[in-house]
Protein backbone atom coordinates (compact mmCIF):
# COMPACT_ATOMS: atom_id res chain seq x y z
CA UNK A 1 0.00 0.00 0.00
CA UNK A 2 1.20 3.40 -0.50
CA UNK A 3 1.69 5.40 2.41
CA UNK A 4 3.51 8.77 3.72
CA UNK A 5 7.27 8.00 4.81
CA UNK A 6 9.12 10.13 7.16
CA UNK A 7 12.88 10.25 5.88
CA UNK A 8 14.68 13.43 8.74
CA UNK A 9 13.64 16.42 9.49
CA UNK A 10 12.16 18.15 6.14
CA UNK A 11 11.94 15.69 4.12
CA UNK A 12 9.20 12.76 3.41
CA UNK A 13 7.72 10.86 0.98
CA UNK A 14 5.21 8.33 -0.31
CA UNK A 15 6.59 4.98 -0.57
CA UNK A 16 4.88 1.44 -0.93
CA UNK A 17 4.81 -0.12 2.62
CA UNK A 18 3.38 -3.52 3.71
CA UNK A 19 -0.02 -3.72 4.62
CA UNK A 20 -1.22 -3.05 8.42
CA UNK A 21 -2.36 -6.25 10.48
CA UNK A 22 -4.75 -7.29 13.26
CA UNK A 23 -2.10 -7.30 16.00
CA UNK A 24 -4.77 -7.04 18.70
CA UNK A 25 -8.88 -8.58 19.33
CA UNK A 26 -10.38 -5.52 19.51
CA UNK A 27 -7.96 -3.89 15.97
CA UNK A 28 -9.79 -2.52 13.09
CA UNK A 29 -7.92 -1.83 10.02
CA UNK A 30 -8.91 1.08 8.45
CA UNK A 31 -8.88 2.08 4.43
CA UNK A 32 -8.58 5.55 4.36
CA UNK A 33 -10.83 7.86 2.43
CA UNK A 34 -9.13 11.22 3.73
CA UNK A 35 -6.66 12.02 5.75
CA UNK A 36 -5.38 15.65 6.80
CA UNK A 37 -1.98 17.88 7.39
CA UNK A 38 -2.11 18.92 10.80
CA UNK A 39 -0.07 21.62 12.90
CA UNK A 40 0.82 18.99 14.90
CA UNK A 41 2.74 17.52 11.97
CA UNK A 42 4.53 20.21 11.62
CA UNK A 43 6.71 19.85 14.83
CA UNK A 44 7.13 16.37 13.77
CA UNK A 45 8.28 17.52 10.12
CA UNK A 46 10.64 20.15 11.90
CA UNK A 47 11.98 17.84 14.15
CA UNK A 48 11.25 18.74 17.41
CA UNK A 49 9.99 15.41 19.04
CA UNK A 50 12.35 13.04 20.37
CA UNK A 51 11.63 9.70 19.03
CA UNK A 52 10.43 10.21 15.92
CA UNK A 53 11.89 7.67 14.17
CA UNK A 54 13.00 7.42 9.70
CA UNK A 55 10.46 5.02 8.35
CA UNK A 56 7.32 6.38 10.03
CA UNK A 57 3.91 7.54 8.82
CA UNK A 58 2.26 10.35 9.82
CA UNK A 59 -1.28 11.01 10.04
CA UNK A 60 -3.65 11.52 12.81
CA UNK A 61 -6.18 13.55 11.40
CA UNK A 62 -8.47 10.40 9.03
CA UNK A 63 -11.43 8.85 8.31
CA UNK A 64 -12.35 5.61 6.52
CA UNK A 65 -14.10 2.70 5.36
CA UNK A 66 -13.69 -0.02 8.14
CA UNK A 67 -11.70 -3.39 6.18
CA UNK A 68 -10.97 -5.42 8.66
CA UNK A 69 -11.99 -6.41 12.43
CA UNK A 70 -10.70 -8.14 15.24
CA UNK A 71 -12.28 -10.73 16.94
CA UNK A 72 -13.69 -8.85 19.67
CA UNK A 73 -14.89 -5.64 17.56
CA UNK A 74 -18.71 -5.22 18.52
CA UNK A 75 -19.34 -1.70 17.43
CA UNK A 76 -17.85 -1.52 14.04
CA UNK A 77 -18.80 -3.46 10.95
CA UNK A 78 -17.19 -4.18 7.73
CA UNK A 79 -17.79 -1.81 5.48
CA UNK A 80 -19.09 0.78 8.12
CA UNK A 81 -17.65 4.39 7.81
CA UNK A 82 -16.25 6.28 10.32
CA UNK A 83 -14.49 9.45 12.19
CA UNK A 84 -11.45 7.82 14.02
CA UNK A 85 -10.39 10.12 17.06
CA UNK A 86 -6.72 11.04 16.94
CA UNK A 87 -6.10 9.99 20.42
CA UNK A 88 -5.57 6.41 20.86
CA UNK A 89 -7.90 5.43 23.82
CA UNK A 90 -8.71 2.17 26.22
CA UNK A 91 -11.92 3.56 27.40
CA UNK A 92 -11.26 1.46 30.80
CA UNK A 93 -8.12 2.98 32.55
CA UNK A 94 -9.22 5.56 35.14
CA UNK A 95 -8.27 8.24 32.84
CA UNK A 96 -10.61 6.86 29.95
CA UNK A 97 -13.41 6.09 32.55
CA UNK A 98 -13.07 10.23 33.67
CA UNK A 99 -13.33 11.04 29.78
CA UNK A 100 -10.27 11.81 29.30
CA UNK A 101 -9.64 10.29 26.62
CA UNK A 102 -6.26 12.08 25.36
CA UNK A 103 -4.73 10.97 28.39
CA UNK A 104 -5.18 7.02 28.06
CA UNK A 105 -2.65 5.04 30.28
CA UNK A 106 -2.81 1.74 28.07
CA UNK A 107 -1.71 3.36 24.79
CA UNK A 108 1.73 4.76 24.88
CA UNK A 109 4.45 2.42 26.57
CA UNK A 110 7.43 4.58 25.81
CA UNK A 111 5.57 7.74 27.43
CA UNK A 112 3.40 8.32 30.71
CA UNK A 113 2.63 11.87 30.36
CA UNK A 114 1.30 11.74 27.00
CA UNK A 115 -1.25 9.17 26.02
CA UNK A 116 -1.21 7.12 22.25
CA UNK A 117 -1.93 8.92 19.26
CA UNK A 118 -1.78 7.87 15.60
CA UNK A 119 1.50 8.53 13.89
CA UNK A 120 3.00 11.10 16.19
CA UNK A 121 6.56 9.50 16.86
CA UNK A 122 7.44 6.96 19.68
CA UNK A 123 6.68 9.16 22.31
CA UNK A 124 3.64 8.87 21.67
CA UNK A 125 3.18 5.50 21.11
CA UNK A 126 4.77 4.86 17.96
CA UNK A 127 1.70 3.75 15.93
CA UNK A 128 2.16 4.39 11.79
CA UNK A 129 -0.48 6.93 10.98
CA UNK A 130 -3.03 7.73 8.17
CA UNK A 131 -1.59 9.24 5.75
CA UNK A 132 -1.44 6.15 4.05
CA UNK A 133 -3.73 3.65 2.40
CA UNK A 134 -4.76 1.64 5.06
CA UNK A 135 -4.16 2.20 9.06
CA UNK A 136 -4.39 -0.20 12.08
CA UNK A 137 -6.74 1.46 14.48
CA UNK A 138 -6.20 -0.13 18.09
CA UNK A 139 -9.70 0.17 20.44
CA UNK A 140 -11.89 0.25 17.76
CA UNK A 141 -15.14 -0.05 19.70
CA UNK A 142 -13.86 2.49 22.16
CA UNK A 143 -12.83 5.48 19.34
CA UNK A 144 -14.01 5.43 16.29
CA UNK A 145 -17.12 6.60 15.69
CA UNK A 146 -19.79 6.03 12.15
CA UNK A 147 -20.26 8.89 10.45
CA UNK A 148 -23.57 10.30 10.38
CA UNK A 149 -25.45 9.83 7.22
CA UNK A 150 -25.75 13.03 5.70
CA UNK A 151 -22.83 14.24 6.82
CA UNK A 152 -20.15 16.13 4.74
CA UNK A 153 -16.96 13.90 4.50
CA UNK A 154 -14.76 17.19 4.23
CA UNK A 155 -16.42 17.88 7.93
CA UNK A 156 -15.98 14.34 9.35
CA UNK A 157 -12.50 14.39 8.65
CA UNK A 158 -12.01 17.95 10.85
CA UNK A 159 -13.78 16.11 13.50
CA UNK A 160 -10.95 14.20 14.32
CA UNK A 161 -9.03 16.64 15.53
CA UNK A 162 -9.31 20.42 14.46
CA UNK A 163 -12.91 20.63 15.55
CA UNK A 164 -12.82 19.08 18.68
CA UNK A 165 -9.13 21.00 19.63
CA UNK A 166 -11.03 24.12 18.81
CA UNK A 167 -14.11 23.79 20.95
CA UNK A 168 -11.88 22.59 23.94
CA UNK A 169 -9.74 25.03 23.75
CA UNK A 170 -12.80 27.91 24.22
CA UNK A 171 -14.27 25.44 26.90
CA UNK A 172 -11.18 25.09 28.83
CA UNK A 173 -10.99 28.78 28.80
CA UNK A 174 -14.04 28.55 30.89
CA UNK A 175 -15.32 31.51 28.96
CA UNK A 176 -18.09 33.28 30.55
CA UNK A 177 -20.83 35.93 28.71
CA UNK A 178 -19.24 38.94 28.21
CA UNK A 179 -15.63 38.04 27.90
CA UNK A 180 -12.59 39.42 25.98
CA UNK A 181 -10.80 36.22 24.16
CA UNK A 182 -7.61 36.46 22.54
CA UNK A 183 -6.59 33.64 20.18
CA UNK A 184 -2.71 33.30 19.64
CA UNK A 185 -2.61 31.44 16.31
CA UNK A 186 -4.77 31.75 13.01
CA UNK A 187 -4.06 28.07 11.79
CA UNK A 188 -6.99 25.43 11.60
CA UNK A 189 -7.37 25.28 15.34
CA UNK A 190 -6.77 28.85 16.16
CA UNK A 191 -9.71 29.78 13.66
CA UNK A 192 -11.94 26.94 15.18
CA UNK A 193 -11.04 28.47 18.89
CA UNK A 194 -12.07 31.81 17.97
CA UNK A 195 -15.55 30.44 16.06
CA UNK A 196 -16.04 28.32 18.95
CA UNK A 197 -15.68 31.25 21.93
CA UNK A 198 -18.77 32.47 20.61
CA UNK A 199 -20.28 29.33 21.19
CA UNK A 200 -19.76 30.31 25.04
CA UNK A 201 -20.72 33.63 24.73
CA UNK A 202 -17.84 35.86 24.29
CA UNK A 203 -18.25 39.56 23.90
CA UNK A 204 -14.97 40.16 22.05
CA UNK A 205 -12.77 37.88 20.35
CA UNK A 206 -9.25 38.71 18.93
CA UNK A 207 -6.54 36.97 16.71
CA UNK A 208 -3.04 37.29 16.70
CA UNK A 209 -1.03 35.36 13.81
CA UNK A 210 1.31 37.15 11.27
CA UNK A 211 0.31 35.68 7.84
CA UNK A 212 -1.48 37.75 6.46
CA UNK A 213 -4.16 35.64 4.28
CA UNK A 214 -4.26 33.58 7.43
CA UNK A 215 -5.63 36.78 9.64
CA UNK A 216 -8.06 37.59 6.37
CA UNK A 217 -9.59 34.26 6.31
CA UNK A 218 -9.98 34.50 10.19
CA UNK A 219 -11.91 37.87 10.62
CA UNK A 220 -14.09 36.68 8.19
CA UNK A 221 -15.01 33.04 9.23
CA UNK A 222 -15.06 33.67 12.82
CA UNK A 223 -16.54 37.23 12.78
CA UNK A 224 -13.42 38.32 14.90
CA UNK A 225 -10.70 41.00 15.24
CA UNK A 226 -7.45 40.13 13.64
CA UNK A 227 -4.41 41.88 14.10
CA UNK A 228 -0.40 41.02 12.60
CA UNK A 229 1.90 40.78 15.64
CA UNK A 230 3.96 42.02 13.34
CA UNK A 231 2.56 45.15 12.62
CA UNK A 232 2.19 46.26 15.73
CA UNK A 233 5.22 46.63 18.01
CA UNK A 234 4.04 44.03 21.11
CA UNK A 235 1.17 42.32 21.24
CA UNK A 236 0.74 42.22 25.18
CA UNK A 237 0.96 46.04 25.25
CA UNK A 238 -1.65 45.85 22.25
CA UNK A 239 -4.11 43.96 24.48
CA UNK A 240 -3.42 45.53 27.64
CA UNK A 241 -4.18 48.99 25.58
CA UNK A 242 -7.40 47.72 23.85
CA UNK A 243 -9.33 45.79 27.07
CA UNK A 244 -8.94 49.27 29.70
CA UNK A 245 -5.45 47.99 30.77
CA UNK A 246 -6.43 45.12 32.61
CA UNK A 247 -5.69 42.33 29.72
CA UNK A 248 -7.88 40.36 28.00
CA UNK A 249 -10.10 37.85 30.39
CA UNK A 250 -8.87 34.75 28.38
CA UNK A 251 -6.02 33.85 26.54
CA UNK A 252 -6.06 30.61 24.36
CA UNK A 253 -2.17 29.11 22.61
CA UNK A 254 -3.04 27.74 19.07
CA UNK A 255 0.46 28.26 18.24
CA UNK A 256 2.51 25.69 20.04
CA UNK A 257 6.03 24.75 19.54
CA UNK A 258 6.71 26.87 15.94
CA UNK A 259 6.00 30.05 17.04
CA UNK A 260 7.81 32.47 15.60
CA UNK A 261 7.98 36.24 16.94
CA UNK A 262 10.88 36.31 19.56
CA UNK A 263 14.37 35.69 18.18
CA UNK A 264 15.42 34.70 22.11
CA UNK A 265 12.59 31.77 21.77
CA UNK A 266 13.45 31.14 17.99
CA UNK A 267 17.00 30.54 18.31
CA UNK A 268 16.77 28.50 21.71
CA UNK A 269 13.61 26.57 20.65
CA UNK A 270 14.28 25.78 16.90
CA UNK A 271 17.54 25.98 15.91
CA UNK A 272 19.22 25.35 19.02
CA UNK A 273 17.13 22.71 20.37
CA UNK A 274 17.44 24.13 24.05
CA UNK A 275 13.90 24.33 24.97
CA UNK A 276 11.02 21.84 24.01
CA UNK A 277 10.23 24.57 20.60
CA UNK A 278 10.09 28.72 21.08
CA UNK A 279 7.17 29.40 23.89
CA UNK A 280 6.41 32.88 22.55
CA UNK A 281 2.62 32.50 22.02
CA UNK A 282 2.67 31.14 25.39
CA UNK A 283 4.78 33.44 26.50
CA UNK A 284 2.66 36.25 25.43
CA UNK A 285 -0.56 34.41 26.81
CA UNK A 286 0.65 34.53 30.06
CA UNK A 287 1.49 37.84 29.82
CA UNK A 288 -1.93 39.54 28.01
CA UNK A 289 -4.22 37.72 30.34
CA UNK A 290 -5.96 39.78 33.31
CA UNK A 291 -5.24 38.70 36.85
CA UNK A 292 -7.18 35.59 37.95
CA UNK A 293 -8.10 35.34 33.96
CA UNK A 294 -7.37 32.01 32.30
CA UNK A 295 -4.82 30.91 29.77
CA UNK A 296 -5.89 27.52 27.85
CA UNK A 297 -3.10 26.00 25.92
CA UNK A 298 -4.08 23.59 23.35
CA UNK A 299 -0.44 24.50 21.59
CA UNK A 300 1.46 21.44 21.62
CA UNK A 301 5.33 21.31 22.82
CA UNK A 302 7.79 18.84 23.01
CA UNK A 303 8.50 16.74 26.27
CA UNK A 304 11.56 18.52 27.71
CA UNK A 305 10.74 22.23 29.10
CA UNK A 306 10.18 25.84 28.08
CA UNK A 307 11.35 29.30 29.23
CA UNK A 308 7.93 31.04 30.33
CA UNK A 309 7.16 33.89 32.69
CA UNK A 310 5.84 31.50 35.63
CA UNK A 311 6.74 34.29 38.34
CA UNK A 312 3.93 36.34 36.38
CA UNK A 313 1.63 33.26 36.56
CA UNK A 314 1.98 33.23 40.50
CA UNK A 315 1.45 36.96 40.66
CA UNK A 316 -1.37 38.03 38.56
CA UNK A 317 -2.91 34.67 40.22
CA UNK A 318 -3.61 33.26 36.87
CA UNK A 319 -5.17 29.65 36.17
CA UNK A 320 -3.76 27.71 33.30
CA UNK A 321 -5.82 25.00 31.39
CA UNK A 322 -4.71 22.80 29.03
CA UNK A 323 -4.78 19.41 27.35
CA UNK A 324 -5.05 17.02 24.26
CA UNK A 325 -8.35 16.95 23.04
CA UNK A 326 -10.58 14.73 24.17
CA UNK A 327 -11.88 13.76 21.00
CA UNK A 328 -14.49 11.19 21.79
CA UNK A 329 -15.77 13.30 24.51
CA UNK A 330 -17.15 16.32 22.29
CA UNK A 331 -18.06 14.43 19.15
CA UNK A 332 -22.03 14.08 20.06
CA UNK A 333 -22.07 17.99 20.74
CA UNK A 334 -19.91 18.99 17.74
CA UNK A 335 -21.83 16.60 15.16
CA UNK A 336 -24.95 18.73 16.81
CA UNK A 337 -23.40 22.19 15.71
CA UNK A 338 -22.34 21.30 12.37
CA UNK A 339 -25.79 19.57 11.52
CA UNK A 340 -27.47 22.78 12.91
CA UNK A 341 -25.17 24.75 10.84
CA UNK A 342 -23.54 26.32 13.56
CA UNK A 343 -19.90 25.21 12.79
CA UNK A 344 -18.82 24.76 8.87
CA UNK A 345 -15.52 23.67 9.40
CA UNK A 346 -15.12 22.27 5.62
CA UNK A 347 -14.39 25.69 4.62
CA UNK A 348 -10.93 26.13 5.86
CA UNK A 349 -9.74 23.22 3.74
CA UNK A 350 -7.97 24.84 0.72
CA UNK A 351 -6.19 22.28 -0.37
CA UNK A 352 -6.83 18.45 -1.89
CA UNK A 353 -3.65 16.82 -3.15
CA UNK A 354 -3.02 13.55 -4.11
CA UNK A 355 -1.25 11.49 -0.83
CA UNK A 356 1.37 10.71 -4.45
CA UNK A 357 2.10 14.08 -3.73
CA UNK A 358 3.01 14.16 0.09
CA UNK A 359 6.23 16.02 0.11
CA UNK A 360 5.12 19.12 -1.65
CA UNK A 361 1.76 19.05 0.23
CA UNK A 362 4.28 19.08 3.43
CA UNK A 363 6.37 21.99 2.20
CA UNK A 364 2.74 24.29 1.21
CA UNK A 365 1.72 23.59 4.53
CA UNK A 366 4.60 24.29 6.15
CA UNK A 367 6.04 27.18 4.72
CA UNK A 368 2.28 28.75 4.40
CA UNK A 369 2.45 29.07 0.77
CA UNK A 370 -0.49 29.15 -1.72
CA UNK A 371 -2.48 30.94 0.87
CA UNK A 372 -2.59 27.32 2.48
CA UNK A 373 -4.74 27.02 5.56
CA UNK A 374 -5.72 22.57 5.37
CA UNK A 375 -4.48 20.22 3.36
CA UNK A 376 -6.49 17.47 2.70
CA UNK A 377 -4.47 14.16 1.24
CA UNK A 378 -6.73 11.87 -1.13
CA UNK A 379 -5.33 8.12 -1.34
CA UNK A 380 -4.65 6.65 -4.64
CA UNK A 381 -7.41 3.82 -3.35
CA UNK A 382 -9.97 6.47 -2.68
CA UNK A 383 -9.54 8.13 -5.91
CA UNK A 384 -10.71 5.42 -7.92
CA UNK B 1 -11.52 50.75 22.94
CA UNK B 2 -13.48 49.77 20.34
CA UNK B 3 -17.20 49.99 20.30
CA UNK B 4 -19.00 46.96 21.76
CA UNK B 5 -21.99 45.76 19.80
CA UNK B 6 -24.10 43.75 22.46
CA UNK B 7 -26.57 42.46 19.32
CA UNK B 8 -25.23 39.41 18.23
CA UNK B 9 -27.92 37.83 16.53
CA UNK B 10 -25.39 37.25 13.51
CA UNK B 11 -23.29 34.48 14.70
CA UNK B 12 -25.26 31.17 14.51
CA UNK B 13 -25.49 30.09 18.06
CA UNK B 14 -24.11 32.69 20.31
CA UNK B 15 -24.14 31.74 24.01
CA UNK B 16 -25.62 28.23 23.35
CA UNK B 17 -23.07 26.31 25.06
CA UNK B 18 -22.20 29.21 27.84
CA UNK B 19 -21.97 27.41 30.98
CA UNK B 20 -21.61 29.06 34.22
CA UNK B 21 -20.34 26.07 36.27
CA UNK B 22 -17.79 25.67 33.99
CA UNK B 23 -15.34 27.43 36.51
CA UNK B 24 -11.52 26.83 36.30
CA UNK B 25 -11.28 26.24 39.99
CA UNK B 26 -13.49 23.44 39.20
CA UNK B 27 -11.24 20.91 37.03
CA UNK B 28 -13.47 19.58 34.16
CA UNK B 29 -12.86 15.81 34.64
CA UNK B 30 -15.84 13.70 35.49
CA UNK B 31 -15.29 12.38 39.36
CA UNK B 32 -15.24 8.38 39.39
CA UNK B 33 -13.49 7.88 42.15
CA UNK B 34 -11.03 5.73 39.61
CA UNK B 35 -7.92 7.23 40.21
CA UNK B 36 -8.46 6.22 44.09
CA UNK B 37 -8.05 2.69 42.84
CA UNK B 38 -4.98 3.22 41.14
CA UNK B 39 -3.40 1.23 38.73
CA UNK B 40 -6.25 -1.47 39.45
CA UNK B 41 -8.46 -1.60 36.65
CA UNK B 42 -9.61 -4.06 34.54
CA UNK B 43 -6.95 -4.45 32.07
CA UNK B 44 -7.77 -4.20 27.73
CA UNK B 45 -6.53 -8.25 26.64
CA UNK B 46 -2.65 -7.18 25.80
CA UNK B 47 -1.32 -7.38 22.47
CA UNK B 48 1.48 -9.73 21.98
CA UNK B 49 4.59 -8.37 21.74
CA UNK B 50 6.71 -9.17 19.04
CA UNK B 51 8.63 -6.67 18.86
CA UNK B 52 11.38 -4.78 20.41
CA UNK B 53 8.95 -2.27 22.72
CA UNK B 54 10.71 0.31 24.62
CA UNK B 55 8.95 1.37 27.61
CA UNK B 56 8.81 4.43 29.90
CA UNK B 57 10.74 3.51 33.34
CA UNK B 58 7.65 5.78 35.09
CA UNK B 59 5.17 2.60 34.02
CA UNK B 60 5.89 -0.83 35.33
CA UNK B 61 4.85 -2.81 31.85
CA UNK B 62 4.15 -2.06 28.39
CA UNK B 63 0.51 -0.53 27.45
CA UNK B 64 -2.26 -3.10 26.02
CA UNK B 65 -1.72 -1.77 22.89
CA UNK B 66 1.49 -0.50 21.55
CA UNK B 67 2.61 0.57 17.99
CA UNK B 68 4.80 -1.36 15.87
CA UNK B 69 6.20 1.61 13.33
CA UNK B 70 10.06 1.09 12.93
CA UNK B 71 11.33 -1.05 16.09
CA UNK B 72 14.69 0.36 17.61
CA UNK B 73 17.76 -0.62 15.07
CA UNK B 74 21.47 0.09 14.52
CA UNK B 75 23.21 2.31 16.31
CA UNK B 76 20.25 5.03 16.62
CA UNK B 77 18.42 2.10 18.36
CA UNK B 78 21.76 1.91 20.49
CA UNK B 79 21.02 5.16 21.69
CA UNK B 80 17.36 4.95 22.12
CA UNK B 81 17.86 1.86 24.78
CA UNK B 82 20.44 3.90 26.79
CA UNK B 83 17.51 7.16 26.97
CA UNK B 84 14.91 4.65 27.62
CA UNK B 85 17.18 4.12 30.88
CA UNK B 86 16.46 7.31 32.25
CA UNK B 87 12.74 8.31 32.85
CA UNK B 88 10.88 10.95 31.41
CA UNK B 89 12.10 13.23 34.16
CA UNK B 90 15.47 13.46 32.50
CA UNK B 91 17.33 15.26 29.89
CA UNK B 92 19.47 12.16 29.82
CA UNK B 93 16.03 10.80 28.16
CA UNK B 94 15.30 13.52 25.57
CA UNK B 95 18.75 14.46 24.57
CA UNK B 96 20.00 11.16 23.31
CA UNK B 97 16.47 10.60 21.59
CA UNK B 98 17.12 13.62 19.94
CA UNK B 99 20.51 12.73 19.25
CA UNK B 100 19.17 9.01 17.79
CA UNK B 101 16.81 10.83 15.42
CA UNK B 102 19.43 12.88 13.98
CA UNK B 103 21.86 9.41 13.51
CA UNK B 104 18.65 7.85 12.20
CA UNK B 105 18.52 10.24 9.27
CA UNK B 106 21.89 9.01 7.98
CA UNK B 107 21.00 5.33 8.67
CA UNK B 108 17.94 5.84 6.18
CA UNK B 109 19.97 7.58 3.82
CA UNK B 110 22.32 4.31 3.64
CA UNK B 111 19.38 2.23 3.91
CA UNK B 112 17.79 3.71 0.56
CA UNK B 113 21.29 3.76 -0.98
CA UNK B 114 21.74 -0.33 -0.02
CA UNK B 115 18.27 -0.97 -1.76
CA UNK B 116 19.59 1.12 -4.46
CA UNK B 117 17.41 3.93 -3.83
CA UNK B 118 18.87 7.30 -4.18
CA UNK B 119 16.49 10.01 -2.37
CA UNK B 120 15.84 12.24 -4.52
CA UNK B 121 16.33 14.89 -1.53
CA UNK B 122 14.90 17.96 -3.48
CA UNK B 123 11.71 16.25 -4.28
CA UNK B 124 11.98 15.06 -0.36
CA UNK B 125 11.87 18.48 0.48
CA UNK B 126 8.94 19.80 -1.56
CA UNK B 127 11.02 22.01 -3.80
CA UNK B 128 8.86 20.98 -6.74
CA UNK B 129 5.84 23.28 -4.52
CA UNK B 130 8.59 25.82 -3.83
CA UNK B 131 9.30 26.63 -7.51
CA UNK B 132 5.90 26.51 -8.07
CA UNK B 133 5.16 28.67 -5.72
CA UNK B 134 7.79 30.78 -4.32
CA UNK B 135 10.57 30.70 -7.11
CA UNK B 136 11.58 33.97 -5.97
CA UNK B 137 12.23 32.26 -2.38
CA UNK B 138 13.93 28.97 -4.37
CA UNK B 139 16.30 31.01 -6.18
CA UNK B 140 17.46 32.70 -2.93
CA UNK B 141 18.25 29.38 -1.52
CA UNK B 142 20.03 27.53 -4.07
CA UNK B 143 22.15 31.68 -4.23
CA UNK B 144 22.71 31.06 -0.44
CA UNK B 145 23.59 27.55 -0.62
CA UNK B 146 26.39 28.34 -3.86
CA UNK B 147 27.42 31.07 -1.91
CA UNK B 148 28.45 29.23 1.18
CA UNK B 149 30.06 26.58 -0.20
CA UNK B 150 32.04 28.64 -2.31
CA UNK B 151 33.03 30.38 0.71
CA UNK B 152 33.84 27.63 2.47
CA UNK B 153 35.59 26.01 -0.65
CA UNK B 154 37.95 29.00 -0.71
CA UNK B 155 38.63 28.93 2.96
CA UNK B 156 39.27 25.39 3.13
CA UNK B 157 41.44 26.00 -0.11
CA UNK B 158 43.04 29.21 1.35
CA UNK B 159 43.90 26.90 4.64
CA UNK B 160 45.15 23.82 3.02
CA UNK B 161 47.34 26.09 0.63
CA UNK B 162 49.28 27.73 3.66
CA UNK B 163 50.41 24.48 5.06
N1 LIG C 1 -4.05 19.94 22.10
C1 LIG C 1 -4.48 19.27 21.05
O1 LIG C 1 -5.25 18.35 21.16
C2 LIG C 1 -4.04 19.70 19.68
C3 LIG C 1 -4.65 19.16 18.56
C4 LIG C 1 -4.30 19.66 17.30
C5 LIG C 1 -3.33 20.61 17.17
N2 LIG C 1 -2.71 21.08 18.29
C6 LIG C 1 -1.67 22.11 18.22
O2 LIG C 1 -2.26 23.36 17.96
C7 LIG C 1 -1.29 24.19 17.34
C8 LIG C 1 -1.87 24.83 16.11
O3 LIG C 1 -2.23 23.85 15.14
P1 LIG C 1 -2.61 24.30 13.66
O4 LIG C 1 -2.97 23.07 12.91
O5 LIG C 1 -3.58 25.40 13.70
O6 LIG C 1 -1.15 24.79 13.17
P2 LIG C 1 -0.63 25.86 12.11
O7 LIG C 1 0.84 25.68 12.06
O8 LIG C 1 -1.40 25.79 10.84
O9 LIG C 1 -0.99 27.26 12.79
C9 LIG C 1 -0.20 27.93 13.71
C10 LIG C 1 -0.31 29.42 13.40
O10 LIG C 1 0.33 30.17 14.41
C11 LIG C 1 0.96 31.28 13.80
N3 LIG C 1 1.97 31.82 14.71
C12 LIG C 1 3.30 31.55 14.79
N4 LIG C 1 3.85 32.22 15.82
C13 LIG C 1 2.86 32.93 16.40
C14 LIG C 1 2.80 33.81 17.52
N5 LIG C 1 3.90 34.07 18.24
N6 LIG C 1 1.60 34.36 17.84
C15 LIG C 1 0.49 34.11 17.11
N7 LIG C 1 0.47 33.27 16.04
C16 LIG C 1 1.65 32.69 15.70
C17 LIG C 1 1.49 30.71 12.51
O11 LIG C 1 1.74 31.74 11.57
C18 LIG C 1 0.34 29.80 12.07
O12 LIG C 1 -0.60 30.45 11.24
C19 LIG C 1 -0.09 23.29 17.06
O13 LIG C 1 0.84 23.43 18.11
C20 LIG C 1 -0.68 21.92 17.12
O14 LIG C 1 0.29 20.96 17.47
C21 LIG C 1 -3.07 20.64 19.53
ZN1 LIG D 1 -4.00 17.34 14.36
ZN1 LIG E 1 -7.54 4.40 28.71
Amino acid sequence: MLAMNYRGPRRVRADQKPMPEILHPNDAIIRVTRSCICGSDLHLYHGLVPDTRVGMTFGHEFIGVVEEIGPSVEKLKVGDSVIVPFNIACGTCAFCKQELYGNCHESNPQATAVGGIFGYSHTAGGYDGGQAEFVRVPYADVGPTVIPPGMDHDNAVLLTDVVPTGYQAAEMGGIKAGDTVVVFGAGPVGIMAAKCAWLFGAARVIVFDHVEYRLEFVKNYANCEAYNFRSIEDPVLFVKKTTDWLGADVCIDAVGADASGDAMQTITGKKLLLQAGSATALHWAINSVKKGGIVSIVGVYGPTDNLVPIGNVVNKGITIRANQASVKRLLPRLIEHIEAGRLDPKAMITHRVPLEEVADAYHIFSSKLDNCIKTVLIPPSARR
Amino acid sequence: MENLNNDYTHIKGWGIDADPKNEPTYPMKKYTGDDHKRLNWDRPPLQPVNIEVLHSTERPNITAVFGTSTPPSGLSGAIRRYAFQFSENQYMHWLPLLLADRVNVVEGIVDDLKRGHIPNIFAERGMKAELKHNPKGLAKRILVTVAVTSIAYAILKGKSKKR
